[in-house]
């Protein structure tokens, strides 16, 4: 039953991410020359409806419909947050895909974010492989393992 | 003033946003999960390496349902395709999406988190850090997005 609704939340997400056109590249590099600014309305929307149940769920519910207890994402801030942040900022700029819009895309049948999808494996290894160093095992997300 | 910040108008923005946090909230109210994306291409790792960073407990214990989330993700754009929304084939070059997807893999898993991960989710916390990291990406973005174009990218 989970599992169902993990993949419910994803088509969602998924959904949203196709009718925002989010997952257009040019779209991303439009908004990011400054042409037009509809992405920053895609990020408002989302953040609102998400900081309104991350808020009010906690407090109105004893725990999640199918799971024990509530997650968090403890962000930290240091240097790999924010080098981190600037390099994805690059990144993100060369090609205008995101880790969300390149899963999402290929159901829209943009069979050429198969590039960017192998360019971020390759990238999310050689952090791991080189980068990752001990702090990601003790990372607050450690609380967060959910199977 | 709305028609040249926003030449193609706000509605399937705002909508198209709406629905994204409706997916994060989903997740949250029903399984506590926090639904970031970027982890997926660090957890999916674990299956083929044995090295002890991708064999973390964090990576290794959610790697099953981040799976289904990105499953649900196509899932649901091709659900908008059937629904008749238009299908895509970007036009960026192979090199751009290449180098661009290294470095936004690369990034996002030093960062921990991307557009979803900092940008919904922890802005949707409250979260100091996410904020300056999303700050930190959008100004780094819109000078690369800018160069590439200099230098004769799409």
């Amino acid at each position: 039953m989970r599992m169902l609704f993990v993949l419910l939340s994803g088509a969602l997400f998924g959904f949203g991410l196709a009718l925002s056109t989010m997952v257009r590249p040019e779209v991303v590099l439009s908004f990011l020359r400054w042409h037009d600014m509809g992405l920053l309305l895609v990020l408002g929307g989302a953040v609102v409806v998400t900081a309104l149940v991350y808020f009010l769920a906690p407090r109105l519910m004893q725990r999640p419909l199918f799971a024990p207890s509530f997650g968090v994402h403890p962000s930290e801030l240091d240097r790999r947050t924010i080098g981190g942040a600037a390099i994805f900022g690059i990144g993100w700029g060369l090609c205008g895909v995101c880790p969300g819009p390149a899963i999402a895309g290929l159901g829209t049948g943009n069979w050429p974010l198969l590039i960017a999808l192998a360019g971020i494996f390759a990238g999310a290894w050689v952090q791991g492989r080189w980068f990752g160093g001990l702090a990601g095992g003790a990372g607050p997300q450690a609380a967060q393992g959910v199977r | 003033m709305i028609e040249s910040l926003f030449p193609l108008g706000i509605a399937h923005y705002l909508a198209g946003g709406l629905l994204i946090g409706a997916g994060v909230s989903l997740l949250f109210v029903t399984t506590g999960l926090i639904g970031g994306i970027s982890t997926v291409f660090s957890s999916t790792w674990s299956y083929l390496s044995r090295r002890p960073f991708f064999q973390q407990e964090r990576l290794v214990g959610s790697r099953g349902w981040r799976l289904v989330y990105a499953a649900g993700l196509i899932a649901g754009a091709l659900a908008f395709v059937l629904a008749g929304g238009p299908a895509f084939v970007t036009e960026v070059p192979w090199w751009q999406l290449a180098l661009g997807g290294f470095l936004v893999g690369f990034g996002a898993r030093l960062s921990n988190g991307c557009t979803s991960g900092h940008g919904i989710c922890g802005l949707g916390s409250l979260q100091v850090p996410s904020l300056l990291a999303v700050l930190t990406f959008l100004v780094t973005a819109m000078i690369s997005a800018r160069f590439v174009l200099a230098i004769g990218g799409a």
